[in-house]
C-alpha cells in the first residue's frame, strides 16, 4: 500500500465522521418536528400526501397496528412491483423490447427491493425496461429505506416515551423519511454524479462500429436518478449488471468515494439522531463507535489480505474482478463498507477476492448486518444487541437489567432472542440444504470450498438483506429465486417484528431515574461489551461453516492448492 | 380495509413522486448541465459513433493498443467478471497463458513483468484503462507494426505520457490511461504522418 492508498483511507473516514453530526442534527429536527431547512421546500408536498392518501398525521397507534400498517403497505409495494414484471412488454417505456419476466425471477426481485435487499438474480440491462426500473425498483429504493427508518422511529419513541403504548404513526414517519432525507440527497447526488460521467436518458441503446470494425451495443437508460437512491438507502440494485464496477454507474474515482461515502452516510448519522432522540448524545456515539471499530477490524484484515503474496499468483496484484480506475485499495474499502452496511452494490467481483477478503464480507452479512447497517434496520438490530449485551451485563453483576431508565425483562429478551436468531436460522439451515442438493449445487461456478462459499455468501446476503453476491452462483433458478427470497422475507420481517413488539413493551414502562447503582451504557466500558457480545454471537454460529469454506481456502491458497 | 386504501393511495402517491416525477425531473436537470454525460460520452467520428469514452472496447489488433482482458470480451449485453476464485485452476491457466501472449504478442523478453490488470479480467468486462506501463511495454510493437521510425515511436511514448491520468484531486483512484481515447489519438499520429510523407 502507498501512502496515497492511506490518504483515500483516512479522508473517507473523517468525512463520514464530520458529516455524522450533521445530518444527524439535521434528521432529529425532521423527525421531532422541529423546524428546518426542506420544511419551505416541501412542506406542501408533505401535506398534499396526507390530504390524497386521507391520512391523519396527529392519529398515533400502537405497536400492533404500526406492524399491521407496514406490513400491509409493504404487501401493497410487492404485488405492484411483481405484476409490472410479468406484464413488462405491455407496459410503456420499453425501447428495447425486454420480454415478460419468469414468475420465479419476478417474485425474488420483488421480494428482493420491498425488503431492501437488492439482491439481484437477473441482469438489468438485458431483463427489464426503463419502466420497471424507474416505477417499480427506484420507487421501492426509497420506501423500502423509509420503512426501515419508520421501525427505527418507532423503536425510539418505545425506548425515550414511558407508560404510553403509542409508537407514533407510519404514515408521517414513511413520508417523512421519503421527503425530506432520501428525495433532496438523491437528486443533488443524481446530479452530481452525471456531473461525473453517470447516464440519464430515455434512449434505445446505441450501437456502435468500434475501431476494429466490431459492432457494439451500449446500453443506457436513467441510471443516476437510481444509483444516487440506491447508495443512499442502502439498497445496492445496480442498474448494469455489473452494478457500480460498470462504468457508467461509477465511471471516475470521485464518483466511486462519493457512492462508497452515500453508503454509510445515512446509517452514520442515524446513530447521532438516535441519541438526541434518546436524550444523550453520549449514547449514540457509543454506538457509533462500536461500529466504527468493527469495520475498522474488517477492512484492516480485507486490505492485509488483499495485498498479500500467494504462492499461486507471487506478487502479482490480485486484479481479478477489479476495475483499474479504482485500484485495490478502493474495492476493498468498497467490499467492507458495503456488506457492513447492507448496501450491497460492489465495484469489484466479490466472488474474485482474496479468502479472506470474502471472509469478511460474509461476516460483517452474518452478524445481522449491524455494522452501520441498513438504513433504520443496522441500527435497530444493533439495538438489539445493545438489550442482550445489558442482559448479559445485569447477570454477571447480579442487578436487574437496564436500558436507558427502563428494565429490560423477559418480554425484550425472547424477543431479542428471536431477531438473532431468525437470519442465523435462514443463513444455516438454508446452506446446508443448496449444498447436498442437486439444485443448488448446479449453480457453482467454482468447485472447492469456494464453491461452498458461493452458497454461503447467498444466504448470507438474503438473510442480511444485503444483497451483493459472490456472482459466478447461477441464482436465477426456481431453486435459489424462491429459498433466497423465502430467506429475505425472514431476515427482514423475523426482525422488524420482534423490534416493534420490544417498542411496544419498552412504551409502556416507566423510566427510573440513573443512580450511582445504574450501569451505563454511554462509555467505552459498555461498548467494548457490546463488541464482545457482537462477536462472540456472531463467531459462535457461524465459525464450523466459515471454517468449511473461506478458512480452509485461506490455507489451500498459500500451500499453492487450486481446484 | 382503511390500512389497505390508505396503503394504496400513499403507494400510488409515491411511485408518481419517486418512480415518474424524480427520475425525469433528474433527467431533465442532466441534459440541460451534462448532455454529453447524460447521453453516455460517446464519440462521433466522421458522423459515426465510434464508441463511448467509458466503455472499453476489445483490442487486439497489432496496431493499437490491447485493451484488458474482459469475460465478456467487451460485449455489454450483459456486463460482468469471471466471477473465479483465486483457487479457480480456471483463473491460474488463464493467467499463465495471458502472460505468455503478452509476452510474445510485443515481442518482449521472458522476464518482463507484465502489469497485472492486463493478466487479470476486469469487474463489468468494460473496464475502459491500462496503467501507463502496460501502455508503454506496447509501444515497440505499434511503432513497428505501423512502419515508424525511432522518431514516430517517441511521438507515441510522448503520447501515452500525455493522455495518462493522474488520480482525481491528486489523492483519489490510480493513474490510468484510456485506450479507446489513446488508440484514437494514435491513428491522428499516423494520419499525420502519413500525409507528411505524401507531401514529400
Amino acid at each position: 500500500m502507498t501512502t496515497q492508498d492511506f490518504i483515500q483511507i483516512i479522508l473517507y473516514f473523517t468525512l463520514l465522521i464530520g458529516l455524522t453530526p450533521v445530518l444527524g442534527n439535521f434528521m432529529f429536527k425532521v423527525f421531532t418536528g422541529e423546524k428546518h431547512l426542506m420544511l419551505p421546500v416541501f412542506g406542501w408536498l408533505e401535506r398534499l400526501t396526507y390530504k390524497f392518501s386521507g391520512i391523519n398525521p396527529d392519529k398515533e397507534s400502537n405497536w400492533k397496528s404500526y406492524t399491521f400498517d407496514l406490513l400491509v403497505f409493504n404487501l401493497v409495494g410487492f404485488l405492484f412491483l411483481f405484476l409490472i414484471q410479468l406484464l413488462q412488454t405491455y407496459l410503456p417505456f420499453n425501447p428495447s423490447h425486454r420480454t415478460n419476466v419468469s414468475w420465479h425471477s419476478a417474485f425474488n426481485t420483488s421480494v428482493s427491493f420491498m425488503t431492501n435487499t437488492n439482491w439481484q438474480g437477473y441482469s438489468g440491462e438485458t431483463t427489464l425496461s426503463y419502466f420497471v426500473q424507474m416505477v417499480g425498483l427506484t420507487v421501492q429504493n426509497f420506501v423500502s429505506a423509509s420503512t426501515g427508518i419508520a421501525v427505527l422511529l418507532a423503536l425510539i419513541k418505545g425506548l425515550s416515551r414511558k407508560t404510553t403504548d403509542l409508537l407514533g404513526n407510519f404514515w408521517t414517519d414513511l413520508t417523512r423519511s421519503t421527503l425530506y432525507i432520501l428525495l433532496p440527497l438523491s437528486i443533488l447526488f443524481a446530479v452530481v454524479l452525471v456531473g461525473q460521467g453517470v447516464v440519464q436518458n430515455f434512449k434505445t441503446y446505441d450501437t456502435v462500429q468500434t475501431l476494429q470494425g466490431a459492432t457494439q451495443i451500449i446500453p443506457q437508460g436513467p441510471a443516476a436518478s437510481q444509483i444516487a437512491i440506491k447508495q443512499l438507502g442502502t439498497n445496492g440494485g445496480g442498474f448494469f449488471n455489473a452494478n457500480s464496477a460498470h462504468p457508467f454507474e461509477n465511471p471516475t474515482p470521485f464518483s466511486n468515494f462519493l457512492e462508497m461515502l452515500a453508503i454509510l452516510l445515512i446509517p452514520a448519522a442515524l446513530t447521532f439522531t438516535y441519541g438526541k432522540m434518546v436524550g444523550s448524545a453520549r449514547e449514540g456515539w457509543t454506538i457509533f463507535m462500536a461500529m466504527l471499530i468493527l469495520l475498522l477490524i474488517g477492512l484492516s484484515i480485507s486490505l492485509y489480505a488483499e495485498y498479500a503474496s500467494n504462492p499461486i499468483f507471487g506478487k502479482l496484484a490480485l486484479m481479478e474482478g477489479k476495475e483499474t480506475r479504482f485500484g485495490i485499495t478502493n474495492s476493498v474499502l468498497w467490499s467492507t463498507t458495503t456488506t457492513a452496511a447492507s448496501n450491497g452494490s460492489v465495484n469489484a467481483m466479490h466472488d474474485s477476492l482474496a479468502p479472506l477478503t470474502g471472509m469478511v464480507a460474509m461476516i460483517n452479512l452474518m452478524l445481522g448486518e449491524i455494522i452501520f447497517g441498513g438504513v433504520g434496520a443496522g441500527l435497530y438490530g444493533m439495538i438489539i444487541f445493545v438489550i442482550l449485551t445489558v442482559f448479559i451485563a445485569g447477570l454477571m453483576v447480579g442487578r436487574s437489567p437496564e436500558y436507558l431508565g427502563k428494565k429490560i425483562q423477559k418480554f425484550e429478551v425472547q424477543m431479542a432472542i428471536i431477531a438473532v436468531l431468525a437470519p442465523n436460522l435462514v443463513i444455516l439451515i438454508f446452506s446446508a440444504w443448496a449444498s447436498v442438493s442437486n439444485p443448488g449445487l448446479a449453480g457453482l461456478n467454482n468447485s472447492g470450498p469456494h464453491g461452498f462459499s458461493e452458497i454461503l455468501y447467498a444466504y448470507s446476503s438474503a438473510a442480511g438483506n444485503n444483497g451483493s453476491a459472490f456472482a459466478g452462483l447461477n441464482a436465477n433458478t426456481i431453486f435459489y429465486n424462491v429459498t433466497l427470497g423465502i430467506g429475505m422475507l425472514i431476515g427482514r420481517f423475523g426482525i422488524i417484528a420482534p423490534v416493534l413488539a420490544i417498542a411496544g413493551s419498552m412504551a409502556g414502562k416507566k423510566i427510573t431515574p440513573s443512580s450511582s447503582g445504574t450501569f451505563h451504557t454511554d462509555n467505552f466500558l459498555f461498548m467494548g461489551l457490546l463488541i464482545a457480545v457482537i462477536l462472540i454471537v456472531g463467531g459462535l454460529t457461524h465459525f464450523p461453516a466459515l471454517s468449511f469454506g473461506p478458512i480452509v481456502e485461506h490455507l489451500l491458497m498459500n500451500n499453492g492448492i487450486t481446484f | 380495509m382503511k390500512t389497505l386504501i390508505i396503503s394504496l393511495k400513499i403507494f400510488f402517491f409515491f411511485t408518481i413522486l419517486t418512480g415518474v416525477i424524480y427520475p425525469v425531473f433528474v433527467t431533465g436537470i442532466a441534459q440541460l448541465t451534462f448532455p454529453t454525460n447524460a447521453n453516455g460520452n460517446l464519440i462521433v467520428k466522421k458522423n459515426k459513433i465510434v464508441g463511448s469514452k467509458l466503455i472499453g472496447q476489445r483490442f487486439d489488433s497489432v496496431i493499437y493498443f490491447s485493451s484488458r482482458p474482459s469475460a465478456i470480451s467487451y460485449n455489454p449485453l450483459p456486463s460482468g467478471g469471471s466471477n473465479f476464485g483465486l483457487t479457480n485452476v480456471k483463473l491460474k491457466h488463464s493467467v499463465d497463458s495471458l502472460k505468455n501472449q503478452f509476452i510474445i504478442f510485443n515481442h518482449l523478453d521472458n522476464n518482463t513483468t507484465i502489469p497485472s490488470e492486463m493478466l487479470f479480467a476486469s469487474a463489468s468486462g468494460l473496464d475502459p484503462h491500462i496503467s501507463q506501463k502496460a501502455a508503454l511495454l506496447q509501444v515497440d510493437r505499434i511503432a513497428k507494426a505501423r512502419n515508424l521510425n525511432s522518431d514516430g515511436k517517441q511521438i507515441i511514448i510522448q503520447c501515452v505520457k500525455k493522455m495518462t491520468e493522474v488520480p482525481q484531486f491528486l489523492c483519489l483512484g490510480e493513474d490510468r490511461i484510456n485506450v479507446l481515447v489513446l488508440n484514437l489519438e494514435l491513428d491522428k499520429i499516423d494520419a499525420g504522418n502519413n500525409s507528411k510523407t505524401t507531401n514529400n
